[in-house]
């Protein structure tokens, strides 16, 4: 059963992301991210990962990519036009690109054998695990992302502000 | 082993030290009445201090030494810093501290419309300190450290008027012709180390008057020699005198504490103290008698033509020097020490009283210029009278119980050094007396309004005075007799009347040219014609060296170093290494395209190595 | 027949590879910043799948602790990246990232 979940949800993930690079407007772009960010949730279900997968839900697809889909909007970003240059990306890219997913697959199938199976169930971390952990263990990075949160709000906030002022105006 | 008791012996120099370090540091802000006082002080202070070491020490039938810290320790070689007393270096020390005061006193009236005032006495003090480290020293090293020490003071007070050319010119001489000297002494002291394995004299001393002569040939001569390289330079004897005359550049107070009654004399004390050494080579102190001899003459002939009347006393004290290092040579230490005593007296006075007759001309010093001041300034002129008496070497002046001992121990030694000895005395006594009357006596040729110099000035002068009048009479010799063998020459009733005939010969000629026919001096310049020539030229010794060595060193410093090393080499080497980090800079710099999508390309490539590297060790396990 | 309901651990290894690689070509080859920026973010949820993984294959929670805080810096990177674009937006009236190239040379 989890093979065919398994099968059936990376399949949607990856059409999601090729959908998302190929993607003339942005927004099918976004849509197609939101896409990849769902069956990633699944995945994480399978995986055992019960808080990640709702938090993900939750933040990632439910807050960032509407913030995204928001600036889309403001934006009022059209269809991508073909000029431009772009030299070291056209010649580079595609070979390293391909490289890189070569040494990957080498790397991964060495290592492939050697790492066994996993079993819905096997393992499941709920939001007690991970509250335990985060608040004994890793305290002192949870405050400190505390901190880089509020030093996000605060850029974020003077980056825009000029646009209000003006507004206000 | 130290001896008790504890007399502080470091305090002699740390007076001294203190008041260069105060003078030095905030002289700037004080009044000149603090400065004088500090500096005075100090020195006198010092005075006071070896006055009382020595009444405590009674005797010193052994020297009293004091051992503070060990100051290097390499090895087997320990170097201390140690002082000590003896009765050789208890004479010295009375000298320097004593006319050390008295120069001090005279130069706060002597400077008194100076600038830099401050700099001038803290240069004075500093040079006390080294000169009394030198004096003070048990081993060679220490007092390596004050030779070093007097010589940057004496280059940092000649060119004290650094704003002249001349000035500076005069100490850098000083300087590098001393260097000369210093590279004998380093050799020296090496050698010490090498054969001795130690610096400190009274082991060294010991060791050498253990060897015996045949083998002690070879070592011994050869460090008594070296010293001897190191003595010239510091004692100004040929062929290193060149930078005496030189120094007249500096204030007056600085010829008259320096280089006349210490510095100079700092030559002369090494060697009677490394009297065990020489003694064991004879050949070094035949070398020293011949040299002293050489130096005395040529001295004394080129001050008979000098028309600055500072010049003709740095001659006179080449020459003086020389008779020192005369009676060094033939063995009579103690009668050439006992003429350090006198000639610092007289020679002090002499250029004190010199620094009062140009301090009332308001700054003249050439002897065409001056003339009649007898009864202008007549403190300056009995006081320099006295001191030329003395320096002739006249009965019963200081000067002719100093003199006659080395005379006579020359005579002794070889009868024709005696001869060239009287001869010199006696032109000794003309240049003297011919400065004399063309200053003092005849008509004032000059433009300006002589004046008596200040009490401060001609205070030293007369207490001077009176030493050079009554030094003869102190027991220096007997005092020294017990550290030199007994050198007991026949009291030669014929041989004394011959040196004071010439004496008064030379007085007498120098009052036939110069008083009784006036103007005829030139006359006889002439008939000497080429002879004359050479003598007022200084024998050209300064432009031989100028030819052979000066200039040379320039040309080829100019031609290999500048155009050569300096401009193929590290330049080259500069400009090489700044051009290729341009062109490496330039073809870095092309990769910053400011383009992002090729910054990202980078990453990628370095993800892609990371990843390849990983790959070729093995990867995840 | 393989079991099914064992999914083998390298598969979800790969699966991220995968996916990585897409968001680095996204990154590499489209010229709308947003789009760039949305690429940035799959190459991120990659690595998270990536974590989840081993924290379940290593059975530790601390995978997906780092998870977590990966989520809370991908929001906050959103949130004033976006910000930022928003003002390039502004200066320069464009959104492709071939002509913000002002540091050229």
């Amino acid at each position: 059963m989890d093979l065919i979940l398994f099968i059936i949800f990376a399949t949607i993930a990856v059409a999601c992301g090729i959908s998302l690079v190929v993607q003339k407007h942005p927004i099918g772009s976004a849509l197609s991210l939101i896409g990849v960010m769902g069956s990633l949730a699944v995945l994480y279900l399978l995986l055992g990962a019960e808080f990640i997968a709702a938090v993900q839900l939750i933040v990632y697809a439910g807050a960032i990519m509407v913030l995204f889909v928001f600036v889309i909007m403001l934006l009022n970003a059209g269809e991508e036009t073909i000029k431009g240059r772009s030299w070291p990306s056209r010649l580079l890219g595609i070979p390293l690109l391909t490289v890189f997913l070569g040494l990957l697959a080498y790397l991964l199938q060495r290592m492939g054998p050697s790492m066994g199976t996993v079993t819905f169930g096997a393992f499941n971390v709920g939001a007690k695990e991970i509250g335990r952990s985060l608040f004994n263990h890793y305290l002192l990075p949870f405050e400190v992302t505390s901190v880089l949160v509020l030093i996000a709000i605060l850029g974020a906030i003077v980056l825009a502000r000029k646009e209000i002022d003006k507004c206000l105006n | 082993m130290p001896n008790q008791p504890d007399l502080q012996l470091w305090l002699i120099l740390f007076f001294p030290l203190l008041g260069a370090l105060i003078n030095g540091t905030i002289g700037r802000r004080l009044s000149k009445g603090l400065i004088s006082t500090i500096a005075i002080g100090s020195v006198a202070l010092s005075f006071l201090w070896v006055a009382r070491a020595l009444s405590e020490l009674g005797q010193l039938e052994t020297p009293h030494i004091e051992r503070y810290f060990t100051w290097i320790s390499s090895g087997d070689l320990k170097i201390g810093f140690d002082l000590s007393i003896d009765r050789l270096s208890s004479i010295m020390l009375l000298v320097v501290t004593g006319v050390g005061t008295l120069i001090h006193v005279y130069a706060v009236g002597y400077m008194d419309h100076e600038e830099g005032f401050w700099r001038f006495f803290s240069y004075l003090n500093l040079f006390m300190f080294f000169m009394l480290i030198l004096v003070l020293a048990q081993n060679f090293l220490l007092l390596f450290v004050g030779w070093e020490g007097v010589g940057l003071c004496s280059y940092l007070l000649i060119g004290f008027y650094f704003l002249e050319k001349y000035a500076g010119d005069a100490a850098k001489k000083a300087f590098i012709v001393n260097r000369v000297g210093d590279f004998g002494f380093s050799l020296a002291v090496l050698l010490m180390v090498v054969h001795f394995g130690s610096l400190d004299m009274t082991q060294v001393f010991a060791a050498a008057k253990k060897m015996p002569l045949e083998e002690s040939g070879g070592v011994l001569t050869a460090i008594a020699l070296l010293l001897v390289v190191g003595a010239c330079g510091k004692s100004a004897q040929v062929p290193l005198y060149v930078w005496l005359p030189d120094a007249m550049a500096g204030p007056t107070p600085v010829s008259a504490l320096i280089h006349a009654a210490t510095m100079v004399t700092a030559g002369v004390y090494v060697v009677a103290r490394s009297s065990e050494v020489f003694l064991k080579a004879p050949v070094a102190m035949d070398v020293v008698a011949v040299i002293g001899l050489v130096t005395a003459v040529v001295a004394a002939l080129i001050g008979t033509a000098q028309n600055d009347i500072k010049k003709v006393f740095a001659y006179s004290t080449v020459s003086q020097l020389g008779f020192m290092f005369l009676g060094l040579g033939v063995g009579a230490f103690s009668a050439g020490i006992f003429h350090v005593v006198t000639h610092a007296f007289f020679k002090a006075l002499l250029f004190l009283g010199a620094g009062s007759v140009i301090h009332a001309l308001h700054g003249e010093q050439d002897l065409s210029n001056m003339g009649g001041l007898r009864s202008k300034i007549p403190i300056t002129y009995w006081t320099l009278m006295i001191g030329a008496v003395a320096i002739a070497g006249v009965w019963p002046f200081a000067g002719f119980h100093s003199k006659d001992a080395i005379l006579l121990a020359a005579h002794a030694h070889s009868p024709w050094m005696y001869w060239v000895g009287v001869v010199t005395a006696g032109l000794t006594a003309f240049y003297v007396f011919r400065a004399i009357f063309l200053c003092f006596f005849g008509t004032y040729r000059g433009k300006a309004h002589p004046h008596e110099s200040p009490a401060i000035m001609y205070m030293p002068l007369v207490i001077l005075a009176l030493l050079s009048v009554a030094g003869g009479y102190l027991p220096v010799m007997e005092w020294l007799a017990p550290l030199y063998p007994a050198h007991e020459q026949p009291h030669d009733m014929t041989l004394i009347l011959i040196s004071v005939a010439f004496a008064f010969a030379g007085i007498f000629m120098a009052y036939y040219v110069y008083i009784l026919n006036p103007g005829s001096a030139d006359g006889y310049a002439k008939s000497l014609g080429g002879v004359y020539r050479a003598i007022a030229g200084k024998f050209f010794v300064d432009e031989a060296y100028d030819a052979a060595i000066v200039h040379p060193l320039e040309q080829g410093s100019r031609t290999v170093l500048m155009n050569g090393f300096e401009e193929v080499i590290v330049e080259g080497g500069v400009n090489a290494t700044v051009a290729v980090t341009r062109w490496g800079g330039g073809f870095l710099r092309l990769l910053q395209a400011g383009n992002i999508r090729s910054y990202a390309v980078y990453i990628l490539l370095g993800a892609v190595i990371f990843l390849g590297v990983m790959a070729t060790n093995g990867g995840a396990r | 027949m393989p079991q099914l309901n064992a999914v083998p651990m390298s598969w979800y290894l790969i699966l991220s590879a995968i996916l990585f690689s897409l968001g680095v070509a996204g990154f590499l080859f489209r010229r709308n910043i947003i789009t760039v920026f949305m690429s940035i973010e799959l190459m991120l949820n990659a690595v998270n799948l990536s974590f989840v993984a081993f924290s379940q294959h290593l059975r530790q929670v601390d995978g997906q602790i780092f998870t977590f805080f990966v989520m809370v810096v991908a929001a906050a990177e959103a949130a004033v990246g976006l910000a930022i674009i928003l003002t390039v937006f502004k200066n320069r009236q464009t959104l492709s990232i071939d002509e913000v190239s002002s540091l050229k040379n």
